[in-house]
């Protein structure tokens, strides 16, 4: 389990999918930022990620994003719905970093957008549109 | 000439790195599909107070089975990229069961394949995802 430490002292633990992958939490602003360095796990054809890794890492930063916000309005439950992934641009043998930012967080449904980038924030390599149910704690 | 499925498993073209740590295996394929396996694996877990296994690596999955599906209705390896890809999850897969994930090419343009599949985990009729996506071939 990878336990992710904010400024403020509050713990994330991402899933060992997340932790599979690579993954580390970065905290910017007071919000998880997900990191992902290149290796053979998450390559498909050589020297470039595979899809399924930045899906994955989408979803991840989905979820650290949810979980952040929820943990402070009481914790809940998060269960996938619905991902649909654009993938924009290749992804070449870098880290890959990733957030998640929260359209709208209902009582049983959030609506969120996650992005995913190499070197340069502004040329994103692929986003994703992902519904989620939420059962409140 | 063809596809010929068997030839392209035996050189690894299942996915590099990232299909052979998520252990990925051939399992059955047709004109214009292809069936994978995903065995279950207790570091792939996307939920550790259920056990369910995380969606990227069913994503992962249905990606290659839906790709292999585009060059065996065309006939032949032509490199593509995923445009879109849309998952929705039916329901958790069982924990310890091996998912398998059909993917299926309906309609090609020499430009865009087509694609759509679901994943189970033993009944077919009883899915666990439910997918559709597009590629775009790589000449221009």
């Amino acid at each position: 389990m990878t336990i992710a430490r904010t400024g403020i002292g509050l713990a994330m633990v991402l899933p060992p999918y997340a932790e599979w992958l690579g993954c580390s939490i970065e905290w910017v602003d007071g919000l998880p930022q997900l990191v992902m360095p290149f290796c053979d796990h998450v390559m498909g054809w050589p020297g470039l990620l595979q899809g399924g890794a930045i899906a994955g890492l989408l979803e991840v930063a989905g979820i650290a994003a949810l979980t952040h916000r929820l943990t402070q309005e009481g914790g809940g439950r998060i269960k996938p719905v619905t991902v649909t992934t654009d993938y924009l641009r290749t992804g070449r043998d870098h880290p890959t970093r990733a957030v998640g930012t929260i359209l709208r967080l209902g009582q049983r449904i959030a609506n969120v957008e996650a992005t995913a980038w190499q070197e340069d924030r502004e040329k994103p390599i692929a986003t994703a549109r992902l519904n989620y149910r939420i059962l409140r704690g | 000439m063809g596809f010929d499925m068997e030839r392209f498993v035996a050189m690894g073209g299942l996915g590099g790195g990232h299909g052979q740590h998520l252990g990925i295996a051939y399992r059955a394929h047709g004109p214009d599909w292809a069936e994978l396996a995903l065995p279950y694996d207790a570091r792939l877990i996307g939920d550790p107070t259920s056990g369910v296994l995380a969606s990227g690596p069913i994503v992962a999955m249905m990606d290659m089975a839906t790709s292999v599906a585009v060059w065996l209705k065309r006939g032949a390896f032509a490199p593509h990229v995923t445009l879109d890809l849309r998952v929705d999850y039916l329901r958790p897969a069982v924990p310890e069961r091996t998912v398998i994930g059909r993917g299926e090419c309906y309609r090609i343009t020499p430009s865009v394949a087509f694609v759509r599949g679901i994943a189970h985990d033993g009944d077919p009729d009883d899915p666990v995802a439910h997918v559709a996506g597009t590629f775009m071939g790589m000449k221009p």
